[in-house]
């Protein structure tokens, strides 16, 4: 079970106390986008082995959605940041990169 | 025969005798012992028959890695089956029986399968029982049901209790013996918080059994001093009994303790689970000796050599008078002395191993016993017990060159490492040709949150020599507290005076050359009968990856998960293949280490308290007036109130016929509400509900449908503007919490520059349905506020008090009758309810249930999320366009709802149905088609979504489904009853009551 640190309240919340959201920074497409756009926005999901961005809401904690940057297969956690920015901000791109060299970045 | 010796056994007490049975027979052992060894005690070498083959079965070992040795333990409401002997503690009037024949343990029926052994090779069951097909079920299963299985399923409830706790530390240190005792030292001592657990009853491991010295002095000591020092620290935690099951993400560990396993009925908990957070594991969890496989190493009397060894030293038991030591190392050796010591005979050692040196071979040869060397045991001699043993070359194929009558046979094929929690989480291992088994790599461990080491091993877990032992346990103890924040003390340890070398020769057939008839006695996993044989046949027929073999032999799938067959059956796996060890590698460890009690896993979630229950403020009255509760997610809603006698059935007519005629009271506590609020609250839930919102006049209602982004509908609900910036959100009972999430995802993750705020306000208020002819005529005697027509009409809401209370009151209805809903603080719910219950008296008011909401709403055609709705459904396919803005831009689901298949004219739309003789049709039923579908299967055109008996029409009617629906109107269908025959329907109009909406409206 993992352990993720909630960015508003700061509490260190265990699995059970928050839910998931699946892939996170997804682009919303809605009325008059086209089908493909529509298609990759609500079923095509990433499924890295490696580092990955993802929601979570602090469902039994303080509410609030944030974004966890982990990698898939060691479960290692690499950052925890609010939900308001459409991409990786700068800081948790840096802590990726710190940990993984070889990470081909965001995208 | 096995017997107990007139002298000895470290752990037992023999001025306390117990009494206990095996299969009906009176039994006595003593305090101390464990069941196992009670067992042998009393001559009860034979304990249970195999899976397969149904031989006759002794204990093997003296712990948790036991295959054979497995009862039914206890009867009734305490009968557990499959409970392992060698790690019960016996106790007073303890009850066990063996399992796993017919009709008894001595005379088995099963035992056939044993002589035709040669026609149940690997795999049979793919092999033998495909045809033909109609065989399975009627032939073959039976007779493998009736045959198969090991220990009996309890049938009783469970009488006893379970508990769950949380516990928090830096370092965990698993595993009670010398090293786990010196690393929680050496961790406790730099200040780390230490929680130090034991599987078993005792500390100290295997060192006293094994006459080791510690600074000179014999192993006790030092066990003794160190476990005073560590009982003392108030930063250390000790706990004996506890099984580390498994390790899992970031440092979490499950723990259970057998609490009361050996005291039942003494009121304290069965087990306790515990739930674990730790900074750093340490695993000094040992290593499990290794069979050899010989011909007949699974005719009782064939026993590990360590495990004999415990038998005699801890509890004063012996397995027979002459015992022939058999071996690849230097421990089995401890063996012959420790028999020699206790007055027993050991006619020989025989040793694998061409050369043999050593201080333990010394001193065996010392003692007088014969040792040979570059030998092999070519084949065990005996049936239900040990009789001789054949001796031969290691290195030849089987040739006879002498016999040696014994009762008893210690074999010592090496030790593996106990690496499961080190692998649970992702560990790696190594294979170590020093020790001829897997350890781990420390250059690979699990990793935790930060990417750092989880789990640190030490020990003879790590394969470590004895004469570094504790200063390696010292290192690892330092290593973790320094890993978590702790200042560690200079390096310091005791040393053993007399350690012993733990290299070992890989011998994987003994004799190494033996012939496919030795071989098919060769046993590898005892409890499911694989042999040599079989691990070689699954490799002929191309079963290269140890995943596959496993599965298709079943080879560690048994209860012990190979504890002692993993490393054996890869070995000889591997040579099949003709491929190193290494490449081969290893099954999957998972948890548990060893078997957990699914009561262990429930804790104290069972019965009233299996989940949370949510009550409405009116429960209590709901209780004491006839209510019968049907769950609507956690709530307890009444289904129906039942009087004087009636079927739920015949209360459910009533409470309709009521609220038509009369007056009905609902608790419609349980409503979902959500307070949205903000300057663009409007702009918020426009987006959210496929209506619009923002135009809605203060004081209003508006009924609205909320989509998925996906397109379809998800919930319904009523919503009341409060104020300009104030929406209060109707959501369905079981969507309060989930629609609240809703709004938040959207709210934080997409418009979180839009000032909104929503609060779930849904238990602040408790809810009443006034519904009827006569509502109005209730409200006006409770009095305080016009709730005429003129004042207060249909869809909107007014703030004011009844009877007192501060109320508002929403003229919403769904039912079709002229109804109010009046919430009030839940604090008042109760009292509010009386009032109404009260007042209504005069004018025959009743309460009525959800059952009787839902006959009301499907007669006046109203859909329900979940009867109508399914997840595929969207709004269009429920006729409730005109709740869809045309207008707006975009809402959550518009895109979806616009892809060409939800737009598809062919659509399964929503209808009335109605059967021409006027029945029920039952729930679900499909409406058939001509023509079958690819899998030859009747084609469908619709399906019954909602179906009731209407009290108010007097015949059945029901919504359903139906391709091109409301444009068939008249048409006659036919749908599927469940005896498989058809009945008549026709499609009709899904409003049969009060087509045009009068009632609700006065």
């Amino acid at each position: 079970m993992l352990t993720l640190t909630c960015p508003y309240c700061g509490v260190k919340a265990e699995e059970t106390e928050l839910a998931p959201g699946g892939e996170a920074h997804l682009k919303r497409f809605g009325p008059g986008s086209s089908d493909d756009e529509f298609e990759g926005y609500m079923f095509a999901r990433k499924n890295e082995k490696g580092v990955h961005f993802e929601r979570w809401r602090h469902a039994y904690g303080c509410g609030k959605w944030f974004l966890a940057a982990r990698d898939t297969a060691t479960l290692e956690v690499f950052a925890t940041y609010p939900a308001q920015t459409p991409e990786p901000p700068p800081e948790v791109v840096a802590a990726i990169k710190a940990r993984r060299p070889d990470w081909k970045g965001y995208k | 025969m096995s017997t107990r010796l007139s002298r000895g056994g470290r752990l037992i007490d023999r001025s306390a005798a117990l009494d206990f049975t095996f299969n009906g027979k009176r039994f006595k052992g003593y305090a101390g012992d464990t069941l196992a060894s009670a067992l042998l005690a009393n001559d009860q070498m034979m304990v249970g028959r195999s899976f397969k083959y149904h031989r006759p079965r002794g204990v093997v070992a003296a712990g948790p890695e036991e295959p054979n040795a497995l009862v039914n333990l206890g009867s009734g409401a305490r009968l557990e089956p499959n409970q392992r002997t060698t790690t019960t503690e016996l106790f007073d009037g303890l009850e066990s029986a063996s399992q796993n024949h017919w009709p008894s343990l001595e005379f088995d029926v099963g035992v056939v399968n044993n002589y035709v052994a040669r026609m149940l090779p690997a795999g049979f069951y793919y092999k033998t029982f495909i045809h033909p097909r109609a065989a399975w079920k009627h032939l073959f299963e039976p007779i493998v049901r009736q045959s198969a299985g090991l220990g009996r399923v309890p049938k009783d409830r469970d009488a006893d209790r379970y508990e769950q706790a949380y516990a928090f530390c830096d370092v965990l240190v698993v595993g009670g013996g010398i090293a786990g005792l010196q690393a929680a030292l050496s961790a406790a001592k730099a200040g780390a918080k230490v929680w130090l657990i034991e599987q078993t009853a005792q500390w100290g491991g295997r060192a006293p059994v094994d006459g080791v010295e510690i600074d000179g002095k014999p192993a006790d000591a030092w066990i003794e001093a160190t476990l005073a020092a560590l009982s003392k620290m108030d930063n250390v935690t000790l706990r004996t009994r506890t099984m580390a099951a498994g390790v899992y993400d970031h440092g979490y560990v499950l723990a259970d303790e057998k609490v009361a396993d050996h005291t039942p009925g003494d009121g304290r908990p069965k087990h306790r689970l515990w739930r674990l957070r730790v900074g750093r594991i340490v695993t000094a969890t040992g290593a499990i000796e290794r069979p050899l496989s010989f011909a007949g190493n699974d005719i009782p009397g064939v026993m590990l050599a360590a495990s004999l060894r415990d038998y005699v030293v801890n509890y004063g038991v012996s397995l027979g008078d002459r015992t022939v030591v058999v071996t690849n190392n230097d421990d089995a050796y401890r063996t012959a002395l420790a028999l020699k010591a206790a007055g027993l005979s050991v006619p020989a050692i025989i040793d694998a191993r061409a050369v043999v040196t050593g201080e333990l071979a010394d001193k065996a040869r010392a003692a007088g016993i014969r040792v040979e060397a570059g030998r092999a045991v070519v084949k065990v001699k005996g049936g239900r017990r040990v009789t001789g043993v054949q001796i031969g070359l290691q290195a030849g194929e089987g040739a006879v060159m002498e016999e040696i009558a014994c009762d008893a046979v210690a074999m010592s094929g090496g030790w593996s490492p106990v690496v499961h929690l080190w692998s649970h989480c992702g560990g790696k291992l190594l294979w170590d040709d020093k020790i001829a088994a897997f350890r781990p790599d420390a250059t690979r461990p699990p990793t935790g949150a930060e990417g750092q080491p989880m789990v640190i091993v030490t020990g003879a877990a790590n394969g470590t020599d004895e004469a570094g032992l504790l200063a390696d346990a010292d290192a690892a103890g330092r290593a973790a507290a320094e890993a978590t924040g702790h200042k560690p003390k200079k390096a310091e340890a005791a040393s053993i005076s007399n350690p012993a070398s733990i290299a070992t020769e890989a011998v994987w057939i003994m004799p190494q050359g033996a012939g496919p008839a030795l071989k098919m006695k060769m046993w590898l996993d005892y409890q499911n009968d694989v042999k040599v044989s079989d691990v070689q046949l699954a490799a002929r027929e191309g079963y290269e990856s140890v995943e596959h073999t496993k599965r298709y032999t079943t080879l560690g799938m048994a209860t012990d998960q190979g504890k002692l067959s993993n490393i054996n059956g890869l070995a000889v796996l591997s040579q099949a293949l003709n491929e190193q060890i290494p490449q081969v590698g290893t099954t999957t460890f998972r948890p548990p280490y060893t078997p957990v009690t699914f009561g262990a896993l429930a804790g104290e979630a069972r019965g009233d308290i299996f989940q949370p229950l949510r009550r409405t403020p009116m429960h209590e009255w709901h209780e004491a007036n006839g209510a019968y509760f049907e769950p609507v997610g956690l709530w307890r809603r009444p289904y129906c109130y039942t009087r004087d006698g009636e079927s739920h059935e015949e209360a459910v007519k009533r409470e309709v016929l009521n609220v038509r005629k009369g007056i009905g009271l609902l608790d419609a506590s349980t409503l979902g509400k959500i307070i949205v609020k903000g300057p663009d609250a409007g702009k918020f839930l426009d987006m959210l509900y496929t209506g619009v919102m923002s135009t809605l006049a203060v004081g209003k209602c508006r009924y609205g449908l909320m989509c998925s982004e996906n397109g379809f509908l998800m919930d319904d609900g009523v919503v009341a503007r409060i104020d300009e910036e104030t929406f209060l959100c109707h959501t369905t009972t079981g969507g309060a919490d989930r629609i609240h999430a809703h709004m938040e995802d959207w709210l934080q993750c997409e418009w979180w520059d839009w000032q909104v705020y929503t609060a779930n306000v849904t238990e602040q208020y408790a809810q009443v349905a006034v519904v009827g002819p006569n509502a109005r005529k209730l409200l006006e005697k409770l009095g305080g506020m016009d709730v005429s027509k003129e004042t207060l009409p249909f869809m909107q809401w007014a703030d004011g008090t009844l009877g007192g209370f501060p109320v508002r009151v929403y003229r919403i209805s769904f039912s079709g009758e002229l109804s109010y809903e009046i919430a009030v603080p839940a604090s008042h719910g109760r009292a509010f309810w009386d009032a109404c219950v009260a007042a209504g008296a005069e004018f025959g008011a009743m309460p009525y249930g959800t059952e009787a909401l839902h006959v009301l709403r499907a007669e006046k055609g109203f859909i329900m999320i979940g009867d109508e709705t399914d997840g595929t459904v969207i709004p269009q396919d429920l006729n409730l366009g005109w709740a869809i803005s045309k207008k707006k831009a975009d809402y959550l689901g518009k895109r979806g709802q616009e892809r060409t298949y939800l737009s598809d004219p062919n659509r399964w739309k929503l209808v009335g149905l109605e059967a021409l003789d006027g029945s029920v049709i039952p729930d679900g039923a499909y409406a058939v088609d001509i023509g079958v579908n690819a899998n030859g299967q009747r084609n469908v055109q619709g399906r019954i979504t909602s179906t009731y008996y209407s009290p108010t029409l007097g015949r059945g009617i029901a919504m359903g489904l139906v391709r091109r629906g409301p444009e068939r109107m008249g048409e006659t269908l036919e749908f599927t009853k469940l005896d498989g025959s058809l009945m008549k329907v026709r499609i009709v109009d899904p409003v049969f009551y009060d087509k045009d909406g009068e009632k609700q409206n006065v």
